[in-house]
């Protein structure tokens, strides 16, 4: 006995279907800012915590444990209720102007999957054997330089496949910002569904959106490695 | 242009470098043999400090390298080194693993830097190569890269560790006619070998180390015809017939 009228037509049209787009786009903005900062950052981390500077290295090494360490819903938290009294006001004033709660989010995000990128990253650079080190710098090259042109990217090579893992990770964990009232993809269906209680239709809208976000993203990475990293001409 | 006094090296225990004194004139070509573990490649890499020494002077092209305040990365663009491995850059392409260092670290622009490396790679026999990625190569034609690669920076001297050691027979000889044209320019060069044909014909001195220490320091005809001292004999017995020996 099946009690329950489906009704897809909340999910095509009208004020619901633009609220989940809406969400969508936030999703969208949210994952791809910090996708581009948490790599950036990551590799920092990376190159920080292998390199000759001994204060650097101590840092690098607690930022990962401290950071790998800690629920992500937590650190959302922290950054969304605890942060402000803390940060620097310039920071506070661009937090507001992004919009607090969006701003929050980005940097838990950010922060978090950071720890695990330069994890990946590190583990990458140690598989490239310590001879091409050894041939940068007998070239001339700085250890920095060295890793610029020669290790990394050779390093980002190997780590695709896990660094593709940790973008998906990003985009589906940027949902826990819903808590912090960033109104992205799953804070868009919960309303649709406390509106309509359309429940199943919201939320399956929903997952089948995370789906193809996930499949866009190791798309676009397969891409850039064959036409931009060349990945099938090198060793 | 390179000079070691009393150079002392241990690796914990191990007495790896033992009073060292050597010098090498400009535009002289040195071979560094005898048996494994006997320093030759320690000796060789510090000339650019790949390995640090722990006591004793190394002045090379007028710097010395105990000096804290020599700049290293400045010394080790003069001096091209060439390993047994080849040690490409795999993610490159043979014309971008010659012109790198010459664009990042010489500030030299992209054409010239290209028209250099082809004219090196013309030298090296491999000018179709200039878009082939490192793995596409064979071993021979990896050391001839590796060897334009160095070459692309004008180096003062350069440095060859076992550089046919890794290479199937057939190949060997190919790197070598690169290393004796090379020797015929007038370049400084310091080459760790066991090519003792190489030697012969090439050299101007060599040099026999075993246990860290330098044994015999000769002119090739003489090293060859009248080696001195009784390890060294022993050596170049294993070395030119080695079915030859018998098992003690």
């Amino acid at each position: 006995m099946l009690s329950y009228q489906f009704d897809w037509s909340i999910i095509t049209s009208g004020k619901y279907h633009d609220w989940l787009v809406a969400g969508l786009k936030t999703t969208l903005q949210l994952s791809a800012i910090s996708i581009v900062l948490s790599f950036l950052l990551g590799l920092l981390i990376a190159v920080m915590r292998m390199g000759h500077n001994r204060p650097a290295r101590w840092f690098a090494h607690a930022y990962l444990e401290f950071f790998r360490n800690t629920p992500l819903l937590v650190q959302l938290f922290f950054w969304y209720f605890g942060s402000y009294k803390i940060l620097p006001t310039a920071v506070n004033d661009w937090l507001n102007s992004v919009g607090f709660e969006f701003g929050a989010a980005v940097i838990a995000l950010t922060i978090y999957t950071s720890a695990f990128i330069a994890e990946d990253i590190r583990s990458g650079v140690l598989s490239i054997p310590r001879e091409q080190m050894e041939a940068a710098r007998s070239a001339g090259f700085s250890y920095l330089r060295s890793m610029q042109y020669i290790i990394l990217p050779q390093a980002v090579r190997i780590t695709v496949p896990p660094l593709v893992n940790q973008f998906l990770n990003l985009a589906k964990n940027s949902s826990l910002a819903m808590t912090i009232g960033v109104m992205e993809l799953t804070y868009q269906a919960r309303q649709v569904e406390s509106y309509t209680f359309k429940g199943f239709e919201a939320f399956t809208a929903a997952t089948v959106v995370y789906v193809l976000l996930s499949l866009l993203i190791t798309f676009l990475v397969n891409v850039y490695n064959e036409k931009v990293l060349n990945i099938h001409k090198g060793a | 242009m390179i000079t070691f006094q009393g150079v002392h090296k241990w690796f914990k225990q191990l007495h790896v470098l033992n009073d060292i004194n050597l010098h090498v004139t400009p535009g002289e070509v040195l071979v560094v043999c005898g048996p494994s573990g006997s320093g030759k490649s320690t000796l060789i890499r510090t000339i650019n400090q790949l390995e640090p020494i722990d006591q004793g002077t190394l002045i090379v092209d007028g710097r010395d390298l105990s000096d804290k305040k020599t700049d290293l990365n400045k010394l080790r663009a003069e001096i091209g080194f060439v390993f047994q491995q080849f040690n490409l850059y795999p993610h490159l392409s043979v014309i971008s693993n010659i012109t790198l260092a010459p664009i990042k670290i010489r500030g030299t622009s992209r054409a010239e830097a290209e028209a250099q490396a082809m004219t090196l790679l013309e030298r090296v026999g491999l000018s179709e190569k200039r878009d082939a990625y490192p793995a596409q190569l064979s071993g021979g034609q990896q050391q001839r890269v590796a060897i334009a690669r160095a070459l692309a920076m004008k180096p003062k001297i350069m440095l060859f560790d076992e550089p046919t050691s890794a290479l199937d027979p057939e190949m060997i000889g190919e790197v070598l006619q690169v290393m004796q044209d090379l020797a015929k320019s007038g370049m400084t060069m310091v080459v760790v070998t066991h090519e003792m044909g190489f030697a012969r014909e090439v050299a101007h001195r060599v040099v026999f180390m075993d246990a860290g220490a330098i044994l015999e320091e000769a002119p090739p005809l003489e090293f060859f015809s009248r080696p001195k001292h009784e390890r060294a004999r022993q050596f170049l017995r294993q070395l030119l017939t080695p079915m030859q020996c018998q098992i003690p």
